[in-house]
């Protein structure tokens, strides 16, 4: 048997390095090695494609000046540095807002912190992975350094609504940051407009490198660097510029908001082509966060009664790449903190699985997903312990009651 | 993506035994949905003999989850029920060619099963006997749970003699800030305050005590005491060591029973050379007697 041609459709974990992206660096690891701050002609030519670069990031992101782009070297760097600027530049603030489904680049600091003294509110969502507005007004206030709220959630691709919130934020006279890694390039995004006053990019999320990430900094928006030393990007990020991948992603982006209109149109019709193809066809399976308000090339698919580890192998064995919230795809005992957080089921929440598509995938390959999920969940269902003959086994909870828990 | 051996992917993609038993005497349930592991175990006894006949299971879980059931069936078939219960979770493992440090809660759940399957049979009661936490050391497959307990039963409150009962950190070394804060947690528990290790060890006797150089047989005999001072946690796992030989910085040993070949033999030197190196206040090498004999034969074919 032929190994059979890859589908990727994990493109919320990462993306492919696009072509044209790659050709722009090649020069930049050859003969245009110089340092862009030396005083020669080696560095000043990285110099100009550093600007260049910068520019294009401001338009993908609608950013009313180019210095307000600070390149970083990932998504995770941009939030600590966002986060952690909010407190030193306000010393006086010990409380910071976010929720309870940011990635763990959010999470895990945000945790550190509380252990230091921090306070941290965490916004609840509802089955839809929806926050309450009521709850967020209700704890903003100058005691409140910064709000550190996702654009749209890596797992379901669930929208929060950043531009609004930024607004009451600013209104009470407080930060506010968004996690953009997976919004930005996939949707228009014009921060000029907006009162956000920070927002973390990640490079290789839009089809640019791994190891590059920008951290939008408003103009006047009180900073201090996580990284001191030399006067790069204007003293907020000390060190040597990475420039090929800055130039990179400078063609990423202008890349993207080519593909802005095929992404909002083309990729989101094979989105739900794929979820209506095997909903119609798997029973007890749901689409989980918010079907109605969401990134245009995220499908999470719950499967009931089996384990997403599982699914994913067989997946594999036909070339087929995505990914899951059990635990035992991450090796923790819990399965994600996102399913939980909206009170999706144990039984459901093991099973869950993400399909995220890019402007790179075709139709074929949808219908290849479409007929292949079925048989393996049927396959994976007959082994389960929770399941009967034709569907689940009256009560399951009941009917197959372990003895630990 | 997981590192599982052929045999987990063989057996999880071609599981055995599969599905209800017509005509099972007795069941064990174990695991849970809140886990995402659970498993069923099927079995028919045979009423005189007490030969299990057949074995089959259903479980919900992930890829070693299932080829771990899958092969729990095949290794019972046939033995009496006093012979399967001698099957250990590293049994279970081994058939498999091993599983990740991660994945060996998939084994214990097989055992687990297994006992609650016998023990319905006979009409007992069957009761877990551990609570599992999370992972804290990888290359020793140690959950919080198991370390809080250890340090709750022993009055534990350092690092290190965490290590010394449960081997976790003893390794790669990078779990020692979660080992230290269940210390934290724990001795705030009996009213103590945990003092991290490089807090005390401010005493520049040691730094001074360590460039005396050991003589000959002062050396010999703290490599030896060394070797000692591990086997305890070796036999726990049914393994041994050997010391054969010294040969300048290079201390050599035999590792028998279960440690030889264990996919864990490589971190286990790496420990033991650690404290080796703590030992005798200079650098040394512990390495396998047979690969530097093999090392050897080697350099010397090409001498030839």
């Amino acid at each position: 048997m032929s190994t059979p041609t890859p589908i990727y459709l994990d493109n919320n974990a990462t993306t492919a390095c696009d072509p044209k992206v790659v050709e722009a660096m090649l020069p930049y690891f050859t003969e245009q090695f110089g340092n862009a701050s030396s005083m020669h002609s080696f560095g000043n030519k990285v110099g100009v494609a550093l600007k260049a670069a910068r520019t294009k990031v401001q338009k993908l992101l609608g950013a009313e000046f180019d210095s307000e782009i600070v390149f970083t070297s990932c998504g995770t760097e941009s939030d600590s540095t966002a986060i952690l600027s909010a407190l030193k530049a306000q010393p006086d603030r010990k409380e910071i807002i976010t929720t309870v489904v940011e990635h763990p680049a959010v999470l895990s600091l945000c945790e550190q912190l509380e252990k230091e003294g921090y306070t941290i509110h965490r916004l609840k969502v509802d089955n839809k992975g929806r926050l309450n507005l009521d709850d967020y007004a209700k704890v903003l206030s100058d005691k409140v350094a910064v709000v550190s709220v996702m654009w749209a959630n890596n797992e379901t691709g669930t929208y929060f609504p950043v531009v609004e919130m930024a607004e009451m934020a600013n209104a009470a006279g407080v930060l506010f940051h968004t996690d953009a890694v997976q919004a930005v390039g996939k949707i228009d995004i014009n921060l000029a407009a907006t009162k956000i006053d920070m927002l973390s990019v990640s490079g290789h999320k839009l089809h640019a490198p791994k190891g590059i990430g920008v951290l939008y900094v408003r103009r006047a928006v009180r900073f201090r660097p996580l990284l001191r030393g030399g006067h790069q990007e204007r003293g907020r990020r000390a060190g040597t510029e990475n420039a090929p991948s800055i130039i990179g992603l400078g063609v990423a982006a202008e890349l993207a908001m080519e593909a802005m209109e095929h992404e909002r149109t083309h990729v989101k019709a094979l989105r739900d082509k794929l979820e209506a193809g095997i909903l119609a066809v798997v029973p007890h399976a749901f689409v989980t966060g918010n079907p109605d308000n969401r990134l245009p090339n995220t499908a999470n698919i719950a499967f009931e009664y089996i384990e997403g580890e599982a699914i994913l192998m067989l997946l594999n064995k036909q070339g087929i790449a995505a990914s899951s919230g059990s635990a035992c795809t991450s090796g923790s005992l819990e399965p994600s903190h996102v399913m939980r957080a909206m009170g999706i089921p144990y039984t459901a929440a093991h099973g869950t699985v993400r399909f995220s598509l890019s402007r790179y995938t075709t139709e074929e390959e949808i219908e290849r997903v479409i007929a292949a999920v079925p048989p393996i969940v049927a396959q994976l269902r007959k082994l389960s312990p929770y399941w009967g003959e034709n569907g689940p086994v009256a009560d399951p909870e009941k009917a197959f009651d372990p003895a630990y828990a | 993506m997981w590192d599982y051996t052929e045999k987990v992917k063989e057996h999880f993609y071609n599981p055995r035994n599969t599905g209800p038993l017509e005509g099972a005497n007795a069941t064990g349930d174990v695991g849970s949905i809140s886990c995402g592991d659970a498993l069923r175990l099927m079995l028919k006894v045979d009423p005189v003999t007490e030969i299990i006949q057949d074995a089959h299971f259903q479980t919900f879980g992930c890829g070693s989850a299932i080829a771990s059931s899958s092969a729990l069936t095949e290794m019972v078939k046939g033995k009496t029920l006093d012979e399967a219960k001698q099957i250990s979770n590293q049994d279970i493992a081994d058939f498999l060619d091993g599983l990740p440090p991660e994945k060996m809660h998939c084994s214990v759940m097989g055992r687990e099963a297994l006992h609650a399957a016998i023990a319905n049979y006979r009409g007992e009661e069957w009761s877990d006997d551990h609570e599992e936490g999370a992972l804290v050391c990888k290359c020793f497959a140690v959950d919080s749970q198991m370390i809080e307990d250890t340090i709750r039963a022993n009055n534990l409150s350092t690092v290190e003699e965490v290590t010394n009962y449960t081997k976790a950190g003893g390794g790669c070394s990078t779990c020692h800030e979660p080992i230290e804060e269940i210390l934290t947690k724990v001795m705030a528990e009996r009213g103590e305050t945990f003092v991290p290790a490089g807090a005390k060890k401010a005493k520049p006797a040691v730094a001074e005590a360590a460039p005396a150089k050991l003589g000959t047989l002062a050396r010999i005999r703290k490599i030896e005491e060394v070797i000692a001072a591990v086997r305890p946690t070796l036999l726990a796992d049914r393994g041994d060591i050997e010391l054969v030989d010294i040969e300048g910085k290079n201390i050599l040993v035999n590792l028998t029973g279960a440690c030889s070949g264990c996919q864990m033999e490589a971190a286990t030197l790496a420990g033991i050379q650690t404290k080796m190196i703590e030992a005798l206040g200079e650098f040394v090498r512990v390495v396998p007697a047979a690969k530097a004999q093999a090392h050897a034969c080697a350099s010397h074919a090409h001498g030839g």
